[in-house]
């Protein structure tokens, strides 16, 4: 009854358990789409458990599944290929299928933003920024250095900027006023 | 699928959920990215543990302790 390989086994479950609705949230937010998202994490779970030899009780289950998770989808992505290279065409779908669906348009620009950036920085952005893991851990789960980990961040940081036109200034800024001159100048 | 519950919950979290106690400076860009991120992020992550994951664990569990030889001491 209380031997030790079964209390282990049933705390790796538990352990599982207590990260998925965090893994929920990863893969919702780098995918866009609960669907998908939900396929990604069962896919993820299998895996993980196939590998439970792998995972070494009392560190981070956490990250562990989030690696699992990233690297899957990755592969996911590349063995579909051209079909999902896109990243704009992969995530635009669920918009244009409900529209009316989304919340405050504040919320539906910053998922749409969020969207828009490369996959390597809306990763880098959504570990650091919303999963609450250091720049040091974020790296160790996406295998690259941590200044380029930092590197992602900021550019994350900046384009989502850029794309919600969110500056002090807002919309007071010399933007409002410079563009329509400028575009008129194309036109004529 | 509940993409409605979702989304309120998302509009809820931004003007009442614990998110609101930290004083965000409308005019630090960062701030409010960072906020509208947590929002989302948490809006899937508050929402229950879907059944199909809770039977998924339940059957892995399940197989793994059929196939396992009975070595009790």
């Amino acid at each position: 009854m209380s031997d030790g390989m079964t209390s282990e086994e049933s705390s790796f479950k538990r352990e599982m358990l207590a990260a998925l609705p965090s893994l929920r949230a990863f893969a919702m937010s780098l995918i866009g789409r609960h669907d998908r998202a939900d396929d990604l994490v069962q896919d993820t779970i299998m895996k993980a458990w196939a590998k439970q030899d792998h995972f070494e009780m009392g560190t981070n289950m956490k990250a562990w599944l989030f690696t699992i998770l990233r690297n899957e989808l990755y592969s996911q992505m590349r063995k579909r290929g051209r079909e999902v290279q896109d990243s704009d065409g992969y995530f635009t779908e669920t918009l244009a299928q409900h529209p009316a669906q989304y919340g405050s348009l504040d919320l539906q620009d910053f998922k749409r933003a969020l969207e828009k950036l490369p996959p390597d920085q809306r990763e880098a952005i959504i570990l650091v920024g919303a999963s609450g893991f250091s720049y040091e851990e974020a790296a160790e789960i996406c295998g690259c250095a941590l200044g380029t980990i930092k590197s992602r961040v900021n550019r994350a940081r900046q384009r989502l900027q850029d794309i919600l036109q969110v500056t002090g200034e807002s919309e007071y800024g010399p933007d409002a006023t410079s563009a329509p001159i400028t575009s008129r100048a194309f036109v004529s | 699928m509940n993409i409605q519950r979702y989304f309120n919950f998302m509009s809820y979290k931004i003007g009442d959920g614990p998110g609101a106690a930290m004083p965000v400076r409308a005019d630090n860009p960062n701030a409010q990215i960072a906020t509208k991120l947590r929002a989302l992020y948490l809006s899937v992550q508050e929402e229950a543990i879907p059944d199909r994951f809770l039977d998924l664990l339940e059957k892995l569990d399940a197989v793994e302790r059929r196939s396992m030889p009975d070595v009790a001491e």
